[in-house]
């Protein structure tokens, strides 16, 4: 039973890191990322590389976060900058985030093969204490640390910095914060940089976590982010983080009651719900039909 | 002649894949039209397909027969599903469609007679590619003259401003109805097709990923009329064929390709014909689809 809450505090942490980073993107812009989970993935991808040079995982996971960030700074400029200058409708930075997903997914496939790669062996802290009974071990103890820093982290970050204040702004109205004299470039390259960085953590402590990260890790919490969105509140960060702790704790309750293969129903299924019920979700404020 | 027979030989999956996306593009063109994001069409293809393969398999039913049940099971999932949703808009209606399209996936992996995560196989394949093409002209047809018809400007009105186009009297709800279910119908035609076209299914082929690609055909192609999607089919389906011989890089280019084009006509491959039209809807000011 401890045993099983723990590890739902832990998925539940990398839930919550994947999708603070939809969350903002999509609340400063409107836009959902597609291109997010290949982030994530990239993340885990650049910390292998990195620790493959004998980078140590504490640094690579910062090495992560950097490169990650500016790759979403570059995402920005080839496949939504073009089409907020042409005004576009916001589905067609969807399909051109998908473009972009398509090729970050090839380039790691091109180096690493479509196959389960491991991090060097010794890299990776691998002892396991027993505390009261419970087998804790020293990695998901960090990465559930770290991963809560972060969030902390990004809502103080947003709440109170100026940078935060000017995103906040953005969200609002994009004419009325460039009238502010708010530099709306510098604020969208922010929110970039935060979002994609946060999923390449992501995808880094989840990689380290399960140590076989592949080119298509992804995929599954792409679905379980837009679940954990909608069930929080779309765009609001406290939100998401909240969703994601429901999530995984469902899950986890879920798979001690039902066979295992309708585990994934149980995400969807508490969506649909909550659509139907409370759209708005159970943080989230805004008025449901912002499209 | 024989050139042209090799031709068809060769391309012959490709060239029924080809038919099969433009019709599920056109199924989702009707919610786009109507200014509505569902993903919902992958899943109602599904349904189609494993309810009319389960019929020529199981019962023995003559294959017409079968691809018109599948298709009627999917419009009547379509419609109370359709009931509940469009309380929703834009993104909320997105995702709760691709709920929708998750908790079937999950259903038919759990449901023993429709062989689970294996799926089924031998299919009796009786989908010749005229079935599929005269299919693709008669749901095209349908359509072209459902968009010029006063359900047509219906959806325009919606689309463009759901509150003004309630204010003239339209019943808004209804209209935007009629395009899900229509298009659940679409999708499921093409789902029974698709089906006796490839000797085996599984629950994995109509997932997000097949929901994404069909929404990406309708948008890439455009909008504004039906050939939009059409082309966007057919752009796409074709060219991973055409780009076979570069193998590994070939993800590559078709997603530079994909941005390229979005940025490029970010309304769609059509809009790019039509020039005119794009002209005056800059002069009105007004908001084009999607």
């Amino acid at each position: 039973m401890a045993d099983q809450i723990y590890n739902a505090v832990f998925i539940g942490s990398i839930y919550a890191l994947f999708a603070l980073g939809f969350t903002l993107v999509f609340s400063v812009l409107d836009i959902l990322n597609l291109a997010h989970p290949a982030l994530f993935t990239l993340g885990a991808f650049v910390a292998l590389f990195a620790m493959q040079q004998g980078v140590p995982a504490a640094l690579a996971v910062v090495v992560a976060f950097l490169v990650c960030g500016v790759a979403g700074v570059l995402l920005d400029r080839v496949a939504f900058a073009p089409l907020r200058r042409r005004n576009a409708p916001p589905l067609s930075a969807m399909i051109s985030s998908i473009g972009v997903s398509l090729i970050i997914i090839r380039l790691i496939q091109l180096k690493y093969g479509p196959d389960l790669q491991a991090y060097p062996q010794g890299s990776l802290p691998a002892d396991v204490m027993t505390v009261a009974g419970l087998q804790i071990d020293t990695l998901r103890t960090v990465i559930i640390g770290l991963a809560v820093a972060l969030m902390v982290g990004l809502t103080v970050l947003v709440r109170r910095s100026r940078l935060g204040r000017e995103l906040r702004a953005l969200a609002e109205n994009p004419r009325a914060a460039r009238l502010l004299g708010i530099d709306v470039d510098r604020a969208i390259a922010a929110t970039f940089f935060l979002s994609a960085g946060l999923g390449g953590v992501a995808g880094a402590l989840y990689g380290f976590a399960t140590n076989s990260p592949f080119s298509q890790m992804g995929l599954n919490f792409e679905l379980k982010a837009f679940s954990v969105m909608i069930v929080g509140g779309m765009g609001s960060i406290p939100g998401a983080v909240l969703g994601a702790y429901l999530l995984s704790f469902g899950e986890v309750a879920s798979l001690t009651f039902l066979p295992s293969e309708l585990r994934d129903a149980f995400a969807f299924g508490l969506l649909f719900i909550v659509l139907l019920v409370r759209p708005s979700g159970i943080l989230g404020q805004r008025a449901v039909d912002r499209v | 002649m024989e050139d042209l027979q090799a031709f068809f030989d060769a391309y012959q999956t490709t060239i029924g894949f080809i038919g099969i996306n433009a019709i599920l593009a056109l199924s989702v063109w009707l919610t786009l039209y109507t200014g509505q994001l569902t993903l919902g069409n992958a899943a109602f293809m599904g349904i189609a397909a494993y309810g009319s393969a389960l019929l020529t398999l199981k019962a023995g039913f003559p294959f017409p027969l079968a691809l018109l049940c599948g298709a009627l099971l999917a419009a009547a999932i379509s419609l109370p599903l359709g009931a509940t949703v469009f309380r929703l808009r834009g993104v909320y209606l997105a995702i709760a469609t691709l709920a929708f399209g998750e908790v079937v996936r999950v259903a038919i992996l759990a449901i023993p007679l429709t062989g689970r995560g294996q799926g089924l196989v031998g299919i009796p394949t009786k989908t010749e590619l005229w079935h599929i093409y005269v299919s693709l002209l008669v749901i095209a047809y349908v359509c072209a003259r459902l968009r010029i018809s006063s359900a047509g400007r219906a959806w325009s009105a919606i689309r463009e401003d759901e509150v003004a186009a309630a204010s003239q009297g339209i019943p808004v709800q209804r209209y935007k109805l009629a395009a899900f279910v229509l298009g659940a119908l679409i999708a499921g035609w093409a789902g029974g097709i698709a089906a006796h076209f490839n000797f085996a299914i599984q629950p994995d082929e109509y997932g997000f990923a097949r929901a994404v690609q069909i929404l990406v055909f309708a948008i890439v192609g455009g909008i504004p009329n039906v050939f939009g999607p059409i082309m966007g089919a057919i752009v796409l389906t074709g060219l991973p064929a055409v780009l076979q011989p570069l193998q590994e890089y070939r993800d590559i280019l078709q997603g530079t390709i994909l941005v390229i084009v979005i940025v490029y006509a970010p309304r769609g491959l059509a809009t790019l014909l039509d020039v005119r039209r794009a002209a005056r809807l800059r002069n009105v000011g007004a908001q084009d689809v999607a």
